[in-house]
């Protein structure tokens, strides 16, 4: 693995003297940005440098280009939050914004010029029935309903099959937890809910705790195994590491407790290695030290799968190991998801559903 | 140096090879196509537009490739990459050059949001500009096509390029994508047009590309204001009618016909704003073409 070839984790932490850098590495940075959905992102950070109006102008109008998405979805978000908050609050449910929304709505440096597509919430698995229930009343359904996915999700997953607005097409994703029940690392949803923060001139809605919400988002890059957005995700987590250790004094502490707390000290151990290796961030040696309890047993060996699939997901990036190194970390997530007596038949059962798939797409 | 001073075997080698990089207008795209016929095309509609550096700033990477798999061979397709992100399913292998356009108006459309863009063909005589929204079916490429063979400037047969701050149009002269009769209609009323190749079956039906006029190519960094919008309607049999319509209308109608209306928010508001402040409305009709061009000429005299 070579991290020279990723130009675009040099410029996003200030660590390229921007002014010197040739037309042909302006090109790999925003190439790589967009692959990784971070050019509103860079746009961002290079703004808050003040280098902005100060790169050729051929470049510095694909990242002005990329503020108006990030300005809109901005936008959508609190409109669709309203609409979510609409339909929970007739039946006295908060309103729980994880991941993306939540930065938004809560101002956070993560949420600038992050692009997203989906709205993630978290509902106690009690109240799920009935806040699907309003949902659906509010225009919310499950459009492609499969049998089989149905089945899959209700019984392994810890989230619902995403629903759809029937007339604004927005998508939702309702959690009631933030690992699936079969994991190796569970989650206590009940200890989340108790820590909630809430948001400022929004009535019934809330986030969950800015710890909570780093962890959350260690949890989901390192047990989940989708690294399309692997590099996005790790700079969601450089963002909140560093504005909240800003914020807060006892803020690692703080991290390193809960982490304890909830068993996600694994996920955090990652999250903050990869986050200091690919984004320089900024962290106390003293609790590197500490985050190393949760240090796997190869760890030499996750760098070779880790430090390719967090790479930008761009040609530029990739070695001939790259894509095992993605689709190892994809059975990974499986085989930390369920025991391998479900894991197996689900698989291969994927793997059938892919092919009649793209036998339909090519018949067609 | 423009695309015509190398030989077209040089450029068709150059573009199966590394791939070439161009200038169109403000934008520098780099096409790399293992399709002979694709880079003969190319040669031929873009032969005036400038050459650039493959080491440039690029602006949109392209690639017209044959898929992976038996759809190299059977039933033959192609499919469009940008920078390795493949937006739309295949095209069968005839396609190829269309799909090239069609996906450029794709780039363009989906990330050049410093531009109000809207779906229009756009025309130019002395920098003052006719900007002409419609939907397909409408005759808007043929009366642009008549147009730029007749004199008048093209800045684009598809996109109208609305900068956010000074009110301009930026030309994007590029190839005049004609459908079905419209081709025979250009081509025996003008000896002098340069035509693609006739490409069959395609969603539009059948189409094929008209050769930009040099002289839109080489003055395609200059900006235009924008003075008229016009809805053109080809109706077989009628009289040629140029009546004023009303500008709320006109300006819900230009909103529909934006790729990013609401992507810009309030900037794409205030820009339409001005854009129908400073612009004069009308519905035309029309089914001579010879008759329609003097209505033009009349317009532009008139202002």
């Amino acid at each position: 693995m070579d991290i020279s070839k990723n130009k675009l984790s040099l410029a996003l932490s200030s660590s390229l003297n921007l002014e010197q850098v040739s037309c042909s590495d302006w090109d790999l940075i925003i190439r790589q940005a967009r692959a990784s959905n971070l050019l509103c992102k860079l746009y961002f950070l290079l703004k808050q440098r003040g280098v902005v109006d100060r790169l050729p102008m051929e470049v510095s109008r694909h990242l002005q280009a990329s503020q108006f998405l990030g300005a809109n979805l901005c936008r959508s978000v609190f409109r669709e939050v309203d609409y979510i908050n609409a339909a929970l609050k007739s039946i006295d449910l908060p309103v729980v914004l994880l991941k993306g929304a939540a930065y938004v709505v809560r101002g956070a440096e993560a949420g600038n010029g992050r692009l997203f597509s989906d709205i993630d919430i978290l509902v106690e698995k009690k109240h799920l029935e009935k806040a699907e229930e309003s949902l659906k009343h509010h225009g919310w359904f499950n459009n492609d309903y499969d049998e089989y996915n149905e089945k899959y999700y209700r019984t392994w997953m810890h989230e619902i099959p995403a629903l759809t607005h029937i007339k604004r097409d927005s998508v939702l994703d309702v959690h009631h937890a933030i690992t699936p029940p079969t994991s190796n690392i569970k989650s206590n949803t009940g200890k989340l809910i108790c820590n909630l923060e809430s948001i400022e001139g929004m009535e019934n809605v809330f986030t969950l705790s800015s710890v909570d919400l780093i962890l959350h988002s260690a949890v989901h890059l390192f047990q989940d195994g989708e690294f399309d957005h692997g590099f996005r995700d790790l700079v969601d987590l450089d963002s909140l590491i560093r504005e909240f250790s800003e914020q807060d004094e006892i803020f690692w502490e703080r991290l390193t407790n809960r982490s304890v707390e909830l068993g996600f000290q694994r996920p955090i151990y990652y999250a903050i290695k990869y986050a200091k290796l690919f984004l320089n961030t900024p962290i106390p040696h003293a609790w590197l030290q500490r985050i190393e309890k949760g240090r796997p047993t190869f760890p030499t060996l996750m760098d070779f799968f880790f430090g390719r699939a967090l790479m930008p997901a761009h040609s530029t990036c990739d070695d001939r190991f790259t894509s095992f190194a993605r689709w190892a970390l994809y059975i990974r997530a499986h085989y930390l998801r369920m025991p391998l007596y479900l894991l197996i038949p689900h698989l291969i059962r994927k793997a059938y559903m892919k092919r009649m798939e793209k036998n339909k797409t090519a018949a067609e | 140096m423009n695309i015509g001073s190398l030989s077209e075997k040089e450029f068709i080698s150059a573009i199966q090879q590394e791939g070439v990089a161009f200038r169109v207008a403000g934008f520098v795209v780099k096409l790399q196509t293992p399709f002979a016929d694709v880079g003969k095309c190319i040669y031929l509609l873009y032969f005036d537009f400038p050459l650039a550096d493959l080491n440039s700033f690029i602006d949109f990477h392209m690639e017209i490739v044959p898929p992976k798999g038996v759809r190299r061979w059977y039933c033959p397709q192609v499919e469009f990459y940008f920078d390795g992100f493949r937006p739309f399913k295949p095209l069968p292998r005839d396609q190829a050059y269309a799909m090239f356009e069609w996906s450029f108006n794709w780039c363009v459309a989906n990330h050049m949001h410093n531009y109000f863009i809207v779906h229009a063909a756009v025309v130019d005589k002395d920098d003052k500009c006719i900007i002409m929204p419609a939907p397909p079916g409408s005759g808007k490429s043929t009366l642009c096509a008549s147009l730029v063979m007749s004199g008048w400037r093209l800045l684009s047969d598809e996109l109208a390029l609305l900068d956010l701050q000074s009110e301009h149009v930026y030309p994007i002269p590029r190839p005049i994508n004609l459908k079905n009769n419209s081709i025979d209609i250009i081509r025996n009323r003008f000896s002098n047009a340069v035509f693609g190749p006739i490409i069959k079956d395609t969603a539009k039906g059948t189409v094929s590309h008209l050769k930009p006029p040099e002289g839109s190519v080489l003055s395609a960094s200059r900006v235009s204001k924008p003075t008229w919008i016009i809805f053109p309607k080809y109706l077989a049999g009628s009289e040629t009618s140029l009546l004023k319509r009303s500008k709320a209308q006109t300006f819900m109608e230009v909103a529909k016909n934006a790729f990013n209306y609401t992507v810009l928010g309030r900037d794409g508001f205030q820009t339409l704003v001005k854009l129908i402040d400073a612009c004069d409305c009308y519905d035309f009709c029309y089914s001579n073409i010879d008759d329609a061009l003097e209505e033009f000429d009349k317009l532009r005299e008139s202002k």
